[in-house]
């Protein structure tokens, strides 16, 4: 049942902005999490996605339900082929400062969120896991 | 002119709005314009922004509801939002933001109220 439930989405425009999070939701809700917890998961997703739309253009977002020793979660990916963030430490920790959306984004999901991680590289592009656990 | 746009009401000096549909990006800023727009062609003293049907609140449109409050301020205005779902209040808190230059109340009527008492003083 669980794995029907492993989604790929493309992020090709402000939309799909809008229907990532509506996906994200609605899966966060199939697997048993509360309200607050659906909306933080939704905006963390609406955060994130926007950045890789808005500073590469395009992306990808996967959502994986968890089973870990019978914990459950979700894991949600996006990815994109962007820029990559530079000074990712200083973003993550001045998250107002930064003019601009990217840095109240990453630190703001990663507020909302139970993990988080980021991998970036300029010749690369960036990749942002999160998991919210039930 | 054909794009589906989010109406706004007049009542008095009052403005009244209630987005019923997902704001994606582009429509959340030709919505903010549309407001600053109406406010400037009416002289309105005030607007409600209900958003009740808002699941979802990120920056970025906290952002846009940061300039509608700032934008009006100067021409002497209040923006009061309504209908503010607790998760959502929830999230923004934890993410840090606050609904700077706005006055926030539970309901249409009592976001009335609020103006009401302002202009009152």
């Amino acid at each position: 049942m669980e794995q029907k439930m492993i989604e790929t989405l493309e992020i090709k425009n402000e939309a799909d902005i809008i229907r990532a999070r509506v996906r994200a939701k609605t899966i966060a809700e199939a697997l048993g999490f509360n309200y607050m917890d659906q909306t933080r998961i939704a905006t963390a997703v609406s955060e994130l996605t926007r950045n890789a739309y808005q500073y590469a253009g395009e992306g990808k977002m996967t959502i994986n339900p968890l089973n870990k020793q019978g914990r459950r979660g979700i894991e949600i990916i996006v990815e994109d082929h962007g820029p990559g963030i530079e000074n990712i430490e200083l973003v993550l920790k001045g998250g107002h400062s930064t003019g601009g959306g990217l840095g109240m984004g990453l630190s703001g999901s990663k507020k909302l969120m139970d993990e988080f991680d980021v991998r970036t590289r300029s010749d690369e592009g960036t990749t942002v896991t999160v998991r919210k656990w039930l | 002119m054909e794009k589906p746009s989010i109406p706004i009401l007049k009542s008095g000096d009052c403005l009244i709005t209630s987005p019923q549909v997902a704001l994606h990006d582009k429509l959340a800023v030709q919505f903010k314009n549309d407001i600053l727009q109406r406010i400037v062609e009416t002289k309105a003293k005030g607007l409600v922004l209900d958003v009740s049907a808002i699941d979802v609140v990120d920056s970025f449109l906290v952002r846009q509801i940061g300039e509608i409050a700032a934008a009006s301020s100067i021409m002497g205005g209040h923006v009061v939002v309504v209908g503010l779902r607790p998760e959502v209040a929830m999230a923004l808190v934890e993410m840090g933001f606050s609904l700077e230059g706005v006055h926030t109340a539970v309901n249409l009527e009592k976001g009335l109220e609020v103006l009401h008492k302002i202009w009152r003083r």
